[in-house]
């Protein structure tokens, strides 16, 4: 049956699901670095997510007496994958699990469905959890390269023991497993009166490591080099514009310049915190998430702009060492009045009224 | 603002907004234009140009010949209607015409006597030159010339050379942006010579100092045709613009654009600002008109799409109806095949094939059932991805606005500038939730010409009412005015002296009255 044969009655061929599969695909570096840092835990921890969220997506579609087509689009898929790559490897698996039931129930199946979110699903599951279980959400495995860990990650067993225990199933303690991330180290330590290029030696911090991603942190937000990969990857494919990382990274850079040169033992430096925390991970992939973010390129810029000042702002004054992704779910809000105000000028009315 | 200034400096080449670059499936442009023959039957629609329809001039019975004016046309937006070909009227009646919902308007139907003579009742105009323009420009008028690259505009209309707006730029339009046309670009090919002198007479009627040819990349042997025969005549004026292949560029307003780095201000035209815009194929007609003294009876229509066995250029002469060129084609089972009228971008899918072609048909494709169902499929909801605000080549924001016209949010629907838009369908070709954007933005102007109507038809009928009730009240208030004024008369009379010439004048009144 033809549905309505209006013109034009040709298509490019993109689809929803395409553009799913691609940003998955462009993830792939990032979760590639995160099974050589935390092994098979990383693993199971991917998979949970992704099979949580489809769930949760096909139980929300039936009960709602709706087809469960969208569950294989991808986007469910998707989001798992966002969230298990912004959660720490320690975490509990019934605390993922319940980060995906959240991210796809409280976080988009509620507003409808695909393309009515007004938040990132992955990124308000994330809040909800670290709100929620502050402690588990900032607490960072030893990455397995550095070999100081207690614990064998790479081997299957020991493994899952500690994803399906816990770590406080585990004999060690859980100092011998866990680490303090950049930026978290950064903070406690000011708030010691320590200086910011005191605490980066004590922490033996390295911008080639912090780049390449050998340090503790989430998941997938260590390695600003595969993500700068598959963030490039989807520029060239033409998933996402430059406009939202660009104007994102770059006014935290500006900021943290500017700040750094005021006072440099107080204030860390601009390259710190772009390859620190989830920055890269945020600009790249969250904040440019189709559905919660503008649609203008102008208005996608001012959306940057926001995210950018709002992240520097949460790591320099706020309770969190961490402020990326709260920045993303609160421009979220802002992006209905922005589109509004940010139209491009339509031809022939450059220079005129409206 | 920053694009206009590297623009200057020679940095970026002018180019217009937005614009997408499909699969051109140009699988016709090597073929040569072959003649369509005569069909057995002509069915000439008494409209096939925006503005009024004509009024026949020709009974049944009547004998006709090539090029014989049988239809005359009513009102300033209109141009008459001319046989196609030497023949007898058959009938008069109502016929279906090429329009998506398959309504019908009177034609004149001509069975062809197969002599195919041609009127020679106007005579060629070889010393232009000498000419008036007014003359020339109805001479174009009188030859039933309309704009040949789809949209059948009055040609004429836009050939007024005109004081307050004076042309300085004529455009040659051979941009073919539409897949699978080439139509023009044979034209361009086989005609060189005719387009260019058609084009200087052009340039004589508006006065225009300059002329621009403008053609896509894709076509470098038109571009090189055109070039040659710009070199024949020694015309530096004019000049061969070759511009990178991306559609819409064809459209008036992005090609003038791409060239000038000017926007036509909305609510404007071309000559606001100076510049006159012509397809090749129409120019190619106004030559003839004027050289010739031939009325337009036929046009170039590409056949093709990927049920057609044998795609081809044909000149088509005008009320052929669609299933015999078909036919010569190899088409002759519709079964399972959609038939579009223009190109795939813009063309209208017709209910069948038994429609005649008119001055507004560019090309004719036949196009697999599977084909049109992988396009037209069922729409998932919107991803808000913005692909369609990027190729929107006006800059609008097309998933916002199609959720106005969905709502039925007329009003927000225009504050976003739904009446700006062309229906290009770039928005709809990259959608990758299917949403049938321009779909939506038919509806919206569609309901908002209706809401117009009702609301014109609404406050005329309170103007109406209004102006009784106060008609009413006005005599109301004579009445009693006057009523009261021999009151006051006879009151007087009564009590003073009455003057002997007011009161028997204030006595009939009174009279009269009751």
């Amino acid at each position: 049956m033809l549905i309505h044969l209006s013109s034009p009655h040709i298509h490019s061929g993109d689809s929803i699901r395409a553009t799913m599969f691609a940003v998955i695909l462009a993830l792939m570096p990032a979760g590639i670095i995160s099974v050589y840092l935390f092994g098979w835990l990383a693993v199971f921890l991917i998979l949970l997510c992704m099979l949580g969220c489809m769930f949760t997506e096909f139980v929300a579609l039936k009960w709602m007496g709706r087809s469960t087509a969208p569950v294989m689009d991808g986007s469910a898929a998707l989001t798992g994958l966002f969230l298990a790559l912004t959660l720490p490897a320690s975490i509990p698996w019934w605390m993922a699990l319940l980060g995906s039931v959240f991210a796809i129930g409280l976080g988009k199946q509620v507003y409808g469905g695909l393309g009515y979110n007004p938040f990132n699903p992955a990124l308000s599951a994330r809040i909800i959890l670290l709100v929620s279980f502050p402690l588990q959400m900032t607490t960072w495995l030893i990455p397995m390269h550095l070999g100081v860990s207690a614990i064998d990650l790479y081997d299957f067993s020991s493994a899952w023991q500690l994803f399906v225990f816990g770590a406080n199933a585990l004999p060690h303690a859980l100092d011998a497993i866990t680490m303090a991330s950049p930026l978290g180290h950064v903070k406690t330590e000011w708030s010691q009166g320590i200086g910011v290029s005191e605490a980066l030696r004590a922490y033996d911090y390295s911008y080639l490591d912090a780049f390449i991603g050998r340090e503790a942190g989430s998941l997938g937000e260590t390695s600003a080099l595969a993500l700068l990969i598959g963030g490039i990857y989807l520029l060239a494919r033409h998933t996402i514009t430059w406009h939202i990382p660009f104007s994102f990274i770059a006014t935290v850079a500006v900021l943290a310049a500017i700040a750094s040169m005021v006072d440099p033992n107080h204030y860390t430096p601009p390259l710190f915190h772009i390859l620190a925390g989830g920055l890269i991970l945020c600009a790249f992939f969250m904040a440019t998430d189709p559905v919660s973010s503008p649609v203008t390129p102008m208005g996608q810029i001012v959306f940057g702009i926001g995210c950018g000042i709002i992240t520097w702002c949460i790591r320099t004054w706020g309770g969190y060492p961490e402020g990326a992704m709260f920045s993303v779910v609160l421009m979220n809000c802002a992006v209905p009045l922005i589109d509004h105000y940010c139209r491009p000028t339509v031809y022939g009315k450059r220079g005129s009224e409206s | 603002m920053i694009k206009s200034f590297l623009n200057k400096l020679g940095f970026a080449s002018a180019r217009f907004a937005g614009g997408i670059t499909p699969d051109m499936c140009k699988w016709t442009e090597s073929s040569a234009i072959e003649d369509c023959p005569l069909p057995p039957l002509f069915i000439v629609p008494i409209k096939q140009h925006i503005g009024q329809a004509c009024t026949p001039l020709v009974q049944i019975g009547d004998l006709v010949l090539r090029g014989q004016k049988i239809a005359k046309s009513e009102g300033y937006l209109s141009v008459p209607i001319h046989a196609p070909t030497s023949g007898k009227v058959i009938k008069i009646e109502e016929h279906a015409i090429p329009h998506p919902s398959g309504m019908g308007l009177t034609s004149i139907f001509i069975e062809p006597d197969g002599k195919d003579v041609r009127d020679t009742s106007l005579i060629p105009m070889d010393n232009w030159q000498a000419i008036d323009p007014a003359e020339l420009r109805e001479r174009v008028r009188l030859c039933g010339i309309t704009g040949l690259g789809g949209a059948a505009f009055p040609t004429f209309i836009k050939l007024l050379k005109d004081k307050r707006n004076p042309i300085e730029t004529v455009i040659l339009n051979g941009v073919e942006c539409e897949p699978f046309l080439t139509n023009d670009h044979r034209l361009m090919l086989e005609h060189s010579d005719e387009i260019m002198h058609g084009l200087q007479i052009i340039m004589h009627m508006v006065g225009a100092k300059k002329a621009i040819i403008a053609i896509e990349d894709n076509k470098s042997d038109a571009v090189n045709a055109m070039q040659q025969a710009v070199s024949s005549t020694g015309n530096d004026a004019i000049s061969v613009a070759s511009l990178p292949t991306r559609y819409p560029q064809g459209g008036e307003k992005q090609l003038i654009e791409s060239l000038t780095g000017k926007q036509v201000p909305a609510g404007k035209l071309p000559m606001h600002i100076g510049v006159l815009c012509q397809n090749v194929g129409t120019v190619k007609a106004i030559d003839d008109a004027v050289m010739l003294g031939h009325a337009i009876t036929d046009r170039i229509i590409t056949v093709s799409g990927d049920a057609a066995p044998k795609p081809a250029n044909m000149r088509v002469r005008l009320g052929t109806p669609m299933r015999f060129i078909y036919a010569q084609c190899g088409l002759e089972n519709f079964d399972g095949i959609q038939i579009l009228h223009g190109g795939p971008m813009m063309g209208e899918r017709m209910r069948h094939p038994d429609i005649p072609v008119i001055k507004s048909s560019t090309g004719l494709l036949a196009i697999r059932d599977t084909r049109m169902k992988a396009v037209h499929q069922v729409e998932d909801p919107c991803i808000r991805c913005g692909h369609c605000s990027e190729v929107c080549p006006i800059s609008l924001v097309p998933n916002l606005l199609a959720d106005h016209c969905r709502n039925d949010q007329l009003e927000k629907a225009a504050d976003y500038d739904l009446f700006d838009c062309i229906e290009c369908g770039a928005c709809s070709y990259v959608c990758p939730s299917h949403i049938p954007l321009v779909h939506y933005f038919r509806y919206g102007k569609g309901q908002t010409a209706q809401v117009r109507r009702e609301q014109s038809f609404a406050e005329a009928s309170r103007l109406r009412s209004e102006s009784r009730d106060a008609r009413l009240q006005r005599e109301k208030d004579e009445k009693a005015a006057k009523r009261r004024k021999v009151r006051d008369t006879l009151r007087s009379e009564s009590v003073l002296n009455p003057d002997n010439n007011s009161a028997p004048k204030s006595t009939t009144k009174t009279e009269g009255k009751e």
